[in-house]
């Protein structure tokens, strides 16, 4: 590691030893700060309307749990794997050759990201206005069958109450989803336009089709710069599941913890209690972020390409490998 | 080696169809009067070329020439306005049905692009698949070889580039000559009939264009059919059948390497050559 000096040999002079720059701004930062932190804690303890016993009592009751568990976790997870996997279609549909599918994906993105997720939500948490039952077969079939004289034509081939299935749960679940994939279309159409142009000729040079490609070079290189936007889009989709008051949804933590508010007239104890629920869930998903951003972000940027070629480096000389110039990855 | 000589009985019958009018000629390319603009900008002028089964053809000339585009041509990376290019006797990109053209579908044109290596100047690498990976993809993914055979394959090639040691590297842990043969095992993995190197030294630091221009000279030698664009004289006079000189969209001047070299008929060549020699 020593470089090689045979011209001169001197001796290394001593460390530096120098009166370190003063800090002055620091210390009063610190002292405006300690006064504000006590008056929050003073705020806190003292203040009755903060019932703290009660909220404690009841922020972990079942019906909250259940809440948290269906309507928060299971909400966001359902949500964000179909808002992802529907996203990618509409990215891939925006950036095909085909105008009709350039066009529908572009309506799509338009719409539902022009419409507010709260409006959404109460839209689809109301749509058994609009049809009592949803069907699907042929349009106009009773228009139709007058027209030739059939009276009550019906071709519909399926259908179900829509007040079985589009209500609470799953009307939620359909606007956080369909609004969501509008978002990861643009998070994914960006990641696929990062990727190298270069990469699709030389695959299109190997003679790979479009879909070959796509899915077996771009889109692996793509997720590099879709993950880290779409752990952000995960994490305002688990606060967005508080929205869901509104379908309305009841299994979900923040229609749970309102109802109990309003029941009991402890309203501030029970939204206290919410924000620390989606404090310590979204602090879960912030590591989660950290660890996956890490992972993905591996042998690109000047700092991981370098560690790289050290690595290859050392590995030809068949030095020490890993050494501790290196550094873990 | 001899196994992995590129030529025709390599390549599946299938593709070389259609009776192939030039077969008889052994022209492997033939293009006649390319034309090629973007926008409003003509970039080619009516390029006439033929390149002979087994020969390698140099395409010399300055930048914005054209000779870069026109090989990108040849593999239908770009669509030609006017004018036709036929590789081994099959037309690029259109298909002549009662005497009108009609554009290749998408996956027919991938499909005679795989009978076609190409080199690229900035290799283009995957650099998420291993050295290995980036060879046996695309005769996996696309049917040719099995895995095994087609590791087994790839590990050969990549010996003869002399990266026998690095199947299991990521293109980043390599240094841009040992990228660039690697592109050049990756395009012969597809065993085509034709390899086409777009400056595929212009990239790389002096002192490793020498192992790549190793690696081309050892495939011509073995009889592949090669376009190269290139600004490496000393390749193209030791190497090249044929150098075509080009600027500003058409051939000034094409003919036996070493004579055009020394003896330049065009003005336009002569100061060219003037100023790489």
């Amino acid at each position: 590691m020593e470089s090689h000096d045979t011209s001169t040999v001197r001796a290394r002079p001593e460390p530096l030893r120098a009166v370190p720059v003063r800090h002055p701004g620091r210390w009063v930062a610190v002292a405006v700060l300690a006064v504000l932190v006590a008056m929050f804690v003073h705020l806190l303890v003292t203040n009755a309307a903060f019932n703290w016993s009660f909220m404690a009592d009841k922020m972990f009751r079942p019906p909250i749990i259940e809440g948290l568990l269906r309507g928060t976790v299971l909400m966001t997870v359902s949500a964000m794997l179909i808002g992802v996997t529907l996203g990618v279609v509409v990215a891939v549909m925006r950036l095909s050759d085909n105008p009709i599918l350039r066009g529908v994906a572009w309506l799509y993105t338009w719409f539902f990201r022009a419409v507010p997720r709260l409006v959404l939500l109460a839209v689809f948490g109301n749509i058994g206005i609009l049809w009592s039952r949803i069907e699907f077969g042929v349009p106009f079939d009773t228009q139709l069958g007058q027209l030739f004289g059939i009276d009550n034509l019906n071709l519909r081939l399926f259908g179900f109450s829509s007040r079985d299935i589009l209500t609470g749960f799953m009307a939620g679940l359909l606007g956080l989803a369909l609004s969501e994939a509008a978002y990861m279309a643009e998070i994914v159409r960006a990641g696929i336009q990062s990727v190298d142009e270069g990469q699709t000729e030389a695959a299109q040079a190997l003679g790979m089709s479009r879909g070959q490609l796509l899915r077996r070079v771009v889109l692996p290189q793509a997720m590099r710069v879709i993950i880290p936007p779409t752990g952000n889009e995960t994490i305002a989709m688990l606060k967005d599941t508080s929205l869901l008051l509104y379908v309305p949804v009841s299994v979900e933590l923040f229609f749970q913890l309102d109802a109990v508010g309003k029941r009991t007239f402890q309203i501030f104890p029970m939204y206290v209690a919410a924000c620390l629920w989606y404090l310590f869930l979204t602090s879960i998903l912030l590591v989660g972020q950290y660890f996956l951003e890490r992972h993905f972000g591996k042998g690109y940027g000047p700092a991981g390409r370098a560690r790289l070629r050290l690595r290859g480096m050392a590995a030809e000389t068949g030095g020490g490998g890993n050494s501790g110039t290196v550094g873990p990855a | 080696m001899s196994e992995l000589i590129p030529g025709q009985p390599g390549a599946p019958a299938a593709e070389s169809r259609a009776g192939a009018p030039a077969d008889g000629s052994g022209l492997m390319v033939r293009a006649e009067q390319v034309h090629k603009s973007f926008g409003s900008l003509e970039v080619l002028k009516g390029i006439d070329l033929e390149v002979r089964a087994g020969e390698v053809c140099c395409l010399l000339g300055p930048s914005g020439s054209g000779k870069s585009t026109f090989l990108r041509c040849i593999n239908h990376l770009e669509k030609i306005n006017a004018g036709s290019i036929r590789v081994d006797g099959d037309l690029i990109g259109y298909r002549e049905r009662g005497g009108r053209l009609h554009e290749m579908r998408e996956k027919e044109v991938a499909a005679q692009r795989r009978a076609i290596g190409m080199v690229f100047q900035r290799f283009n690498l995957f650099p998420h698949m291993t050295v290995l990976g980036n060879v046996v993809e695309a005769p996996v993914l696309l049917g040719r070889e099995k895995k095994a055979a087609a590791r087994e394959r790839a590990a050969q090639l990549l010996e003869r580039v002399g990266l026998g040691d690095k199947l299991g590297a990521y293109p980043g842990q390599l240094s841009g000559g040992q990228q660039q043969r690697v592109a050049i095992a990756r395009a012969l993995a597809m065993r085509p009939k034709l390899m086409l190197f777009d400056e595929p030294t212009s990239a790389l630091d002096p002192e490793l264009v020498g192992e790549v221009l190793d690696v081309m000279k050892d495939l011509a030698r073995d009889g592949m059919t090669m376009i190269v664009v290139t600004h490496e004289i000393g390749f193209a006079r030791e190497v090249g059948d044929t150098l075509v000189f080009m600027d500003g969209g058409v051939v000034v001047e094409a003919g036996d390497p070493r004579e055009v070299i020394a003896n330049p008929q065009h003005e336009r060549t002569r100061a060219f050559l003037a100023k790489v020699l």
